[in-house]
C-alpha cells in the first residue's frame, strides 16, 4: 500500500509572531543586496561575442595601449541580473505617486518609447545628406509648429539639451538683441523664489542679478518692479505660474512695463503644465520661454536625464535664435547650419551644441502631443490644477499653507513646516512619507517659505491615489506635530536608512578602488 | 584682546593692528555639519563687508564677509583637512583667517559680546 | 482620453471639496483677455495610439537607415552594435521613470549605477575621478574650458585644429560671454597635426590647450609633449575623445598627462538617434574635483553602517550656488549613462579590447581598398576606425551621388567646413564592426564609378 501522503507536504502557517532572524546573505526575500560590478566582474569575462579581427599591421601612431584599463566584464545573465536587482532599489513613476513640485512627474506613455525606437528615427546619423532624412526633419518641424501654436509665440529654438540649457539660450538671445541695437545693459531681475538656475544663467551671461520682492500674496510686487526698471535693466526672469504654485495675475502689466523700459521678458516654462491649452504665454507678453519636454510633454526622467529644453521666442528675439534649425521650403525640409546661416539667419548668436538637438525626445514629445490633441492638452492643465487644489484644500487644516488665503493655486500646492513639534521639520515628514510608499514632495524649495513642501500631483493620478496620499501625509504630519520620535529615524523600511551626506562631502569617494589601493590612499 | 561681532555672525579678535576672524557658535549651529571651508590666500586685500571666505554645509554655501578692511596674513589651513573644526570649536580652533587692519575705526560700528547676544536672542 | 484617469463624477466630487463651482473658477487669476475659451485652434484633437503610430511610421519610412545600407559616417557619432539586453534594461520602469536621486534611500539603483559609471569613465580615460555625465561631448568641452579658466585664472585657450568644428563653434559661442579668447585654426589635409603650432604657442598666459584624440580627421597623436609644456607654464591639457571605443586600443589621455578629459559616450549603448540624446563624459585629476561641473555620486554609509551612495559636493551646482554657480548644467544624461555603463559591463576589458582591435583592423583594410581607387589618396598615417580620403574632386556632391545609389558613404569635409576650399575634397570615412566586406566593396565600386 502507498503511504498516505507520499510527498510529505502539509500546509503549515507557522507562527507569525516570531521575530525575523538575520539572514546569511543579508538579503530579505525579494529585497536583494547587490555588489558593484568591480566586485563581481573580471577582466577576462565578456558578455559579447565578437568576430576575430583580421591580422593587419597596426597604424595607431605607436600609441598602442599597454596598460590594463581596469574594466570588469560580466556574462549576459549576470549583467541582466545585476541591473535588474539595482532597478528594484529605485522608486519610479511606474511604481507610485511622485508628488514633486516643479518636476511634473506624469505618466510616461509607452507609445512614446515605441515611436522613438522606429529605425527611421533611431538609426539615422545627424550628418547624413538632408535628402535622406526628410522624415526626421519633418518630425522636428511638426513639433516646432505645435510648440509655437500652443504658446502663441513666433519661433522656437529646438537645439537646447535641457531646461537650464534652454534658459541660457533665452538669455543669450536677449543679450544678442540688446547688443544689436547698441544698448548693452547690465542687470537682470529675478524673484527671490526663482529656481537657482535662473540667477546662475543670468550671471553666466554677464548680468548682475537683483531680486524682485514678493507681495504677501506670494506674487511679484509690481510696484517695486516698476520702480526698479530703468535703462540698465536688460529684462526679468519670471516663472509663471510661479514657484509657489500661483498664477502671476499682473503678468501682462509686468511685460508691458518691462517692454516700455526697453527690456525683455524671459519666462521659465517649468510650470507650463498648469496652463497648457488654456493660456498662451505669448498673450502675456513673454519674449522667450524654455519648455521642459521632460516635464509638460512626458519624456521620461530616466533617473536624472536626458532632458530637452526648446525655447519659444517672440518676433523681437526670433532673429537671434541659435543654430541649427529646420525650415520648410515648399515640400522640402532644410537644415540651417553655419553655411546657410548668412543667407537666412545672419543674426544668430551661434551654435549651442553639436548636431541638432534631442531627436529622441522630439519623437516622444510629438507622440504625446498628437495623442492628446488640442482638447486633451486642455484637459491636462484642467486636471492638473484640479488635483493640486484638491490636495491644498484637503490638507490646509493640518499643514500650514502660506498662500491658501490668496485664492486657488495652480498645478502645485505649497505648504510649510510651521507648527511642527520642537526639533521636527520638513525633512522628517519627507522621510516618513518614504515608509508610507511615496517619493517625498519637493522639499526646501522655494526658499521663500520655511521648510517648504511643494506638492505637484499632475493630471495622470486618479482620485483614489490622491485620497490615499492625503491620508498618508495627514498621518505623517500629525506624527511630526506630536513629536513622534520614530519619525526622526525614518525611513525604516526602505532599502537604505538615512545616509551620511556629511561624510560623503567631507571625504568624497567618487570612484571604486581595490581594497589595497583604498588603504594606501588614506 | 577684544572680541567684536557682526550681524552676519562673524567674530573678530583684535590684538593691536592684527586680528583673527571666524564665525560664531550660533552661525555654525544654523548651518549644520560643515563640509568645506574656502579661506582667503595670504596677501589678499579685503574690504569691510566684502566677500572674504565661503563656508559650505551639505546643501548650502554661505559667504563669510570681512568685518573690517585689511590684508590677509594667512588663512586657517587646518580647515582644509578638518572642516568639522568649524562645528566643534567655531570660536577657537575653527578660525578662518588672520588679517592686518587698515582702518581700526571700522571696529566702532561692530557689536560687543553683550550686544551680539541680545541680537541673536531677538532673531 | 487614455492617459487621464479622472472621471466626470470624480471631478464633481473634488470641486465640491474645494468649494468651487467649475474648473474655470480655479483659473480666476488669469486675466480675462489671456483666457482661451476653448481648445487651441489650428491643432487637431486627440488621436488613438494606432493613428499616431501610423503617422510616425510614414515619416520614419522616408529616412535612409544605417542598418539597411552600407554605412560609413562618423565625425563624432558612431554606429556600433548595441547588445539586445541594453535596451531591455533601460526600459525597466524603475530606471526609465525614476527621478534624479535626491532621496537616496529609495534611489540606490540609480546611484550605484552612477558610481559604477563614474569609475568606468575615470578608468577608461586614465583619470582620478569622473562625473555623472553631461549633456554631450560638445557642452562637456566648453565647460572644461571654463573650468580651466577658473583654475588657472587665465583667459587664453588654445584649440587644436583637430577639434571637431561643432565643438569649436560651441566653444566660440560661449567664449563671447566668459571673456575667454580662443586661438583656433582650421585643419589641413595632411598626416601632420598642428602639434608643433600648439607647442610653440603655449606660454604663461595660456589657461588650457584643447586637443581631440583621435582628431577630427582621425589622426592619433602623442599628447605627452603638449602636456609637459602646458604644465611647465602652469596651463592645463584638456583632451577630447569623441570615440571612446578607441581607448580599447590606444593609450588613455590621462596616462599621457591630460588634466581634464572630456568626450562623447554615444558609441557605447546609445545609438545614432539623429544627433541626440547623447552622453557627455567628464573626468579630471582629483585635485580639481571641486571645480568640476555636473552631478557627482559618492560612496557613504547609512545609519545602520551599510554601504550606500548619494549625490555629493552639491554646493557646486546651480540650484544651490545660484548666481555664484560655476557651470550651467542641471540635468545629466542619466538614462544614456546607464546604457553606456551596461554596454561597457557586457564588453568588459577583454570585450572592449577585442572590439577596438576589430574596428581598427577593418578600417585598415577599408582604407587600403579605397585608396586603391584612381585619384583617391589616404591622408592619414595613423587612425583608429575613421580616416580621411582626399578625392580628386569636391566631396560633397560625391556623398550625394553615393546616397542616390543607396550608400551612406561618409561625411564630406565640405559639410563640416563649408566654403573652405582647401578642405572641400576631403571625405571622412568611419569603419566599425558593423561594416561587412561586402559593404566596403559596394562602397568602393560605387565611388570608383562616380569618380570616373
Amino acid at each position: 500500500m502507498n503511504s498516505i501522503n507520499q510527498s510529505g507536504w502539509k500546509p503549515e502557517m507557522g507562527n507569525a509572531g516570531d521575530t525575523a532572524p538575520a539572514t546569511y546573505t543579508d538579503n530579505k526575500a525579494l529585497m536583494l543586496e547587490e555588489a558593484l560590478i568591480f566586485e563581481i566582474g573580471t577582466a577576462g569575462t565578456t558578455g559579447v561575442d565578437l568576430a576575430d579581427a583580421p591580422q593587419v599591421g597596426a597604424r595607431l601612431g605607436n600609441l598602442e595601449r599597454h596598460r590594463d584599463i581596469g574594466l570588469p566584464g560580466l556574462s549576459e545573465p549576470e549583467t541582466v541580473r545585476h541591473y535588474t536587482r539595482l532597478s528594484r532599489q529605485n522608486y519610479a513613476i511606474d511604481l507610485g505617486f511622485f508628488p514633486l513640485g516643479s518636476c511634473t512627474m506624469k505618466h510616461n506613455p509607452r507609445l512614446n518609447e515605441k515611436v522613438a525606437r522606429m529605425a527611421g528615427f533611431a538609426d539615422v546619423h545627424p550628418l547624413q545628406p538632408v535628402e535622406t532624412v526628410q522624415g526626421a526633419l519633418a518630425v522636428i518641424h511638426e513639433l516646432a509648429h505645435w510648440l509655437i501654436t500652443l504658446t502663441g509665440m513666433k519661433a522656437v529654438a529646438m537645439s537646447p539639451k535641457a531646461g537650464a540649457h534652454g534658459e541660457l539660450c533665452g538669455i543669450l538671445a536677449i543679450r544678442a538683441a540688446l547688443t544689436a541695437r547698441g544698448d548693452a545693459r547690465s542687470v537682470i531681475l529675478c524673484p527671490e523664489s526663482a529656481h537657482g538656475t535662473n540667477p546662475a544663467t543670468a550671471a553666466f551671461a554677464g548680468y548682475a542679478v537683483e531680486n524682485i520682492p514678493a507681495t504677501s500674496e506670494g506674487r511679484v510686487d509690481l510696484a517695486a518692479l516698476k520702480a526698479r526698471l530703468g535703462p540698465d535693466v536688460a529684462g526679468v526672469m519670471i516663472t509663471n505660474p510661479n514657484t509657489c504654485g500661483l498664477f502671476e495675475r499682473d503678468m501682462r502689466e509686468i511685460s508691458d512695463a518691462v517692454h516700455a523700459a526697453g527690456g525683455y521678458v524671459y519666462c521659465d516654462g517649468a510650470n507650463f503644465n498648469a496652463i497648457v491649452g488654456r493660456v498662451r504665454p505669448g498673450d502675456l507678453g513673454v519674449d522667450a520661454m524654455h519648455i521642459n519636454l521632460h516635464k509638460t510633454f512626458s519624456t521620461p526622467h530616466g533617473g536624472g536625464g536626458p532632458g530637452s529644453g526648446p525655447v519659444v521666442l517672440s518676433e523681437a528675439l526670433a532673429p537671434y535664435a541659435p543654430l541649427p534649425f529646420v525650415t520648410q521650403d515648399k515640400d522640402q525640409y532644410r537644415l540651417v547650419e553655419e553655411e546657410t546661416a548668412d543667407a537666412c539667419h545672419p543674426d544668430s548668436f551661434g551654435r549651442m551644441v553639436a548636431f541638432h538637438g534631442q531627436m529622441g525626445m522630439f519623437t516622444r514629445a510629438l507622440s504625446y502631443i498628437m495623442s492628446h490633441g488640442a482638447d486633451g492638452l486642455r484637459q491636462v492643465s484642467e486636471d492638473a490644477v484640479l488635483n493640486a487644489n484638491y490636495i491644498l484644500r484637503s490638507l490646509q487644516d493640518v499643514l500650514e499653507a502660506p498662500f491658501a488665503h490668496s485664492g486657488p493655486c495652480m498645478h502645485e500646492a505649497l505648504f510649510s513646516d510651521n507648527g511642527m513639534a520642537e526639533g521636527f521639520s520638513t525633512l522628517d515628514i519627507a522621510k516618513g512619507l518614504i515608509d508610507e510608499g511615496y517619493h517625498p514632495m519637493t522639499v526646501y524649495f522655494p526658499l521663500v517659505v520655511h521648510g517648504a513642501m511643494l506638492v505637484e500631483p499632475t493630471e495622470t493620478e486618479s482620485k483614489a491615489t490622491l485620497d490615499q496620499f492625503i491620508g498618508a501625509l495627514r498621518n505623517v504630519a500629525e506624527r511630526a506635530k506630536a513629536g513622534d520620535p520614530s519619525l526622526k529615524s525614518a525611513p525604516h523600511h526602505a532599502p537604505r536608512r538615512r545616509l551620511d551626506e556629511t561624510q560623503a562631502a567631507r571625504k568624497p569617494v567618487l570612484v571604486w578602488r581595490e581594497p589595497e589601493q583604498a588603504v594606501a590612499a588614506e | 584682546m577684544t572680541r567684536y561681532f557682526t550681524e552676519d555672525h562673524e567674530w573678530i579678535d583684535v590684538d593691536g593692528d592684527s586680528a583673527t576672524v571666524g564665525i560664531t557658535h550660533y552661525a555654525q549651529s544654523q548651518l549644520g555639519d560643515i563640509v568645506f571651508a574656502e579661506v582667503p590666500a595670504a596677501g589678499a586685500t579685503l574690504k569691510k563687508g566684502g566677500d572674504a571666505a565661503v563656508v559650505e554645509s551639505v546643501k548650502a554655501a554661505s559667504d563669510v564677509y570681512a568685518p573690517v578692511s585689511g590684508t590677509v596674513i594667512q588663512g586657517n589651513d587646518a580647515l582644509e583637512g578638518d572642516p568639522a573644526l568649524v562645528n566643534s570649536d567655531p570660536e577657537g580652533e575653527g578660525w578662518f583667517f588672520k588679517l592686518t587692519l587698515s582702518d581700526s575705526s571700522e571696529l566702532d560700528s561692530l557689536m560687543d559680546a553683550t550686544a551680539y547676544q541680545a541680537f541673536v536672542d531677538g532673531l | 482620453m487614455r492617459y487621464l484617469p479622472l472621471t466626470p463624477s470624480d471631478r464633481q466630487a473634488m470641486l465640491g471639496v474645494i468649494g468651487a463651482k467649475s474648473i474655470d473658477d480655479l483659473f480666476c487669476d488669469v486675466p480675462a483677455q489671456a483666457r482661451l475659451d476653448g481648445p487651441i485652434r489650428g491643432l487637431p484633437n486627440h488621436a488613438s495610439e494606432m493613428a499616431v503610430e501610423r503617422h510616425f511610421s510614414e515619416l520614419a519610412r522616408q529616412n535612409m537607415t544605417a542598418s539597411h545600407h552600407p554605412f560609413f559616417l562618423g565625425a563624432g557619432a558612431y554606429k556600433h552594435h548595441v547588445p539586445a539586453s541594453v535596451d531591455h534594461i533601460i526600459q525597466r520602469g524603475e530606471f526609465l521613470t525614476a527621478y534624479t536621486p535626491y532621496q537616496p534611500e529609495i534611489a540606490q539603483g540609480t546611484l550605484q549605477m552612477l558610481f559604477e559609471f563614474q569609475t568606468q569613465v575615470a578608468r577608461l580615460f586614465g583619470c582620478d575621478v569622473a562625473n555623472a555625465s553631461m549633456y554631450d561631448g560638445s557642452t562637456a568641452c566648453w565647460e572644461a574650458i571654463g573650468m580651466a579658466g577658473r583654475i588657472t585664472k587665465r583667459t587664453k585657450a588654445l584649440l587644436s585644429s583637430g577639434l571637431h568644428p561643432h565643438y569649436v563653434s560651441v566653444a566660440k559661442t560661449m567664449a563671447q560671454y566668459t571673456g575667454d579668447t580662443l586661438d583656433t585654426l582650421l585643419p589641413e589635409l595632411s598626416a601632420q597635426t598642428d602639434g608643433a603650432r600648439l607647442l610653440a604657442a603655449i606660454d604663461g598666459e595660456t589657461s588650457c590647450v584643447v586637443v581631440q584624440y583621435p582628431d577630427i580627421l582621425g589622426r592619433i597623436e602623442d599628447l605627452s609633449a603638449i602636456a609637459a609644456k602646458a604644465h611647465e607654464h602652469g596651463a592645463l591639457l584638456i583632451a577630447v575623445v569623441t570615440e571612446p571605443v578607441a581607448l580599447g586600443a590606444i593609450k588613455a589621455p590621462g596616462e599621457m598627462g591630460a588634466d581634464i578629459v572630456v568626450g562623447e559616450g554615444q558609441s557605447l549603448g546609445v545609438g545614432l538617434q539623429f544627433g541626440g540624446p547623447y552622453v557627455g563624459l567628464f573626468a579630471c585629476k582629483e585635485k580639481f574635483v571641486r571645480q568640476m561641473p555636473g552631478r557627482l555620486c559618492g560612496e557613504t554609509v547609512d545609519a545602520e553602517g551599510k554601504r550606500g551612495f548619494v549625490l555629493t559636493l552639491s554646493t557646486r551646482e546651480q540650484h544651490i550656488r545660484r548666481e555664484k554657480a560655476t557651470s550651467n548644467i542641471c540635468t545629466n544624461s542619466g538614462l544614456c549613462a546607464l546604457a553606456f555603463s551596461v554596454h561597457l559591463t557586457l564588453l568588459g576589458e577583454k570585450g572592449l579590447r577585442g572590439l577596438a582591435q576589430l574596428n581598427h583592423a577593418l578600417a585598415v583594410q577599408a582604407a587600403d581598398r579605397l585608396s586603391q581607387i584612381a585619384g583617391v589618396e589616404l591622408v592619414n598615417d595613423s587612425f583608429f576606425n575613421e580616416f580621411t580620403l582626399k578625392l580628386p574632386t569636391d566631396a560633397r556632391p560625391v556623398v550625394r551621388a553615393l546616397a542616390d545609389r543607396k550608400i551612406l558613404g561618409g561625411v564630406s569635409l565640405g559639410r563640416l567646413y563649408p566654403h573652405v576650399d582647401a578642405l572641400s575634397n576631403g571625405l571622412l570615412v568611419a569603419v566599425t564592426e558593423t561594416a561587412t566586406q561586402e559593404d566596403v566593396e559596394t562602397f568602393a565600386a560605387a565611388l570608383q564609378e562616380i569618380l570616373a
